[in-house]
């Protein structure tokens, strides 16, 4: 079972992208460009649809996805916690 | 799927274009209009008004688009013949004389000196005939290159930018090798994925025009903005599916035009592009508007992906809206024309992604009524440039 997609090798970030993560929980990504496996334990819970973090990040590193820069991180990020507006914002406006 | 020979059956109107729909509208010019316009939708069942709030004191550019979008609205080949009502008959004639040049029937009202009940029984009589005289009018078989097709995502989340944008791609990456018109916009949304669309431009003089209309807007974001545009864009709606910049929005928004295509060309708002190929449209982002703009610069379907359940329609043009996300499908399915959620299950391939939205595309231009027109949905919001005089 697919728990989280990541878009291309390299991306610090998967989309959950089932119902009802939960800390603790064992997930099984799929780097949908390259077709491979990545596995992540969540430490936090993740709704469907949010990412959860594929490596620590500390604060003013960039987060990619899509091999892209989305953002500015702004508090420290473990290794499968939660990456959302509350840890990373916009590097434009 | 192959498309070489692919055919559609849609209504072939006096200039050539071709339609999906077989509309009679009745266009108010102006705000006030709106009541004459839906007393005659009213009275002459089948026919379709397009009440809006706008059209009083607006002048230069703001004036030039809020007509551009009128007669471009009448124009749309879904659209078999008009009738316009406004306030006073000096306007209301400009819009006549604009969708006249298509060649379609349109017949114009004003409301000064008659009062609505006259102007209703004179405008109801014209509309009962060409109501009549649409309904004798004809599909016919015509080849791919005569659909018009836009897009444009709303509602989104991090699963249209994995399931159902990169499905829009798809679709796009196969139609465009056949001449079809294409279109995308949303110039804000592309904030943090601007340099790959710069890329993907034909030659340096698209490439610079739509670096043009980017900066532009840009300096609109800057000039009033009050914060980082948190909860507006990206949406409340966004934010709760996941997406957290601008940045991924942006990025999950241009996987809609493909990686083959390239952009041929930069439009304004309502404009009507001269050929086939990609077109990049300087919009809004608000899904009623920017579908709007598609409708009033002549696209006939339009592929609306959405994540978190944006249930927009459009009165002229039928929006097919497809979902990647399985909480949503289940939830709003009555919304769904296409289901791609699949592909994050490794179910469906992007390949067949595509072809499901293609398949669905052939179906809605052929007759069958998407999810947003059957649930009644017509949003028709016109883009106003800054306040009226």
């Amino acid at each position: 079972m697919i728990h989280f997609v990541v878009h291309e090798e390299g991306d610090g970030v998967g989309v959950v992208v089932v119902e009802g993560v939960k800390a603790g929980q064992q997930l099984n990504g799929w780097i949908m460009e390259d077709d491979k496996d990545v596995n992540v334990t969540a430490k936090s819970d993740i709704p469907i649809g949010h990412k959860v973090a594929l490596k620590d990040y500390r604060p003013g590193d960039t987060v990619i996805k899509y091999g892209v820069d989305i953002g500015r991180v702004v508090q420290p990020i473990a290794k499968g916690e939660h990456l959302h507006v509350h840890n990373v914002k916009t590097k434009r406006w | 799927m192959d498309l070489s020979k692919a055919s559609f059956w849609g209504y072939r109107r006096e200039n050539g274009r071709v339609g999906v729909r077989n509309h009679v509208v009745i266009l108010p010019v102006d705000d006030l209009s709106n009541a004459a316009a839906q007393a005659v939708e009213n009275s002459i069942k089948g026919t379709l008004a397009l009440p809006h709030p706008y059209g009083r004191l607006q002048f230069g550019a703001d004036l030039e688009l809020h007509f551009r979008t009128l007669i471009g609205a009448g124009s749309n080949p879904n659209v078999a013949a008009a009738i316009v009502i406004g306030i006073e008959e000096g306007w209301t004639a400009r819009v006549v004389e604009g969708i006249k040049q298509t060649g379609k029937p349109v017949f114009g009202f004003g409301i000064e000196g008659h009062g609505d009940h006259e102007t209703i029984r004179r405008a109801s009589q014209k509309a009962k005939e060409l109501l009549q005289w649409a309904s004798e009018q004809r599909r016919e078989q015509r080849p791919l290159k005569d659909l018009w097709v836009s897009t444009k995502c709303g509602e989104s989340d991090t699963t249209s930018g994995c399931g159902a944008n990169p499905t829009v791609g798809n679709a796009f990456d196969k139609l465009y090798p056949h001449g079809v018109t294409l279109v995308f916009g949303e110039t804000t949304e592309l904030t943090g994925g601007e340099h790959l669309v710069a890329a993907r431009c034909r030659n340096d003089a698209v490439r610079k025009k739509f670096q043009f209309v980017f900066d532009r807007y840009q300096e609109v974001i800057d000039r009033h903005k009050t914060g980082d545009l948190m909860d507006s864009q990206p949406t409340k709606g966004n934010i709760a599916g996941g997406l957290t910049t601008i940045e991924e929005k942006a990025l999950g928004n241009i996987q809609k035009i493909g990686r083959k295509c390239l952009v041929d060309g930069v439009l304004d708002k309502a404009e009507t592009p001269t050929g086939p190929g990609l077109w990049f449209m300087d919009s809004s982002s608000a899904a009623a508007e920017m579908v709007t703009l598609c409708a009033a610069a002549g696209y006939v379907v339009h592929f609306f992906p959405t994540g978190q359940g944006n249930v927009i329609g459009n009165p002229i043009l039928p929006v097919i809206k497809l979902c990647a996300n399985p909480r949503t499908v289940r939830t709003m399915s009555e919304h769904i024309d296409v289901d791609v959620s699949g592909l994050l299950r490794k179910e469906l391939t992007p390949d067949q992604a595509g072809d499901q939205l293609l398949d669905c595309m052939f179906r809605t231009a052929n007759g069958r009524l998407t999810a947003a027109e059957a649930l009644g949905h017509r949003e028709f919001v016109l883009t106003r440039l800054y306040e009226s005089a």
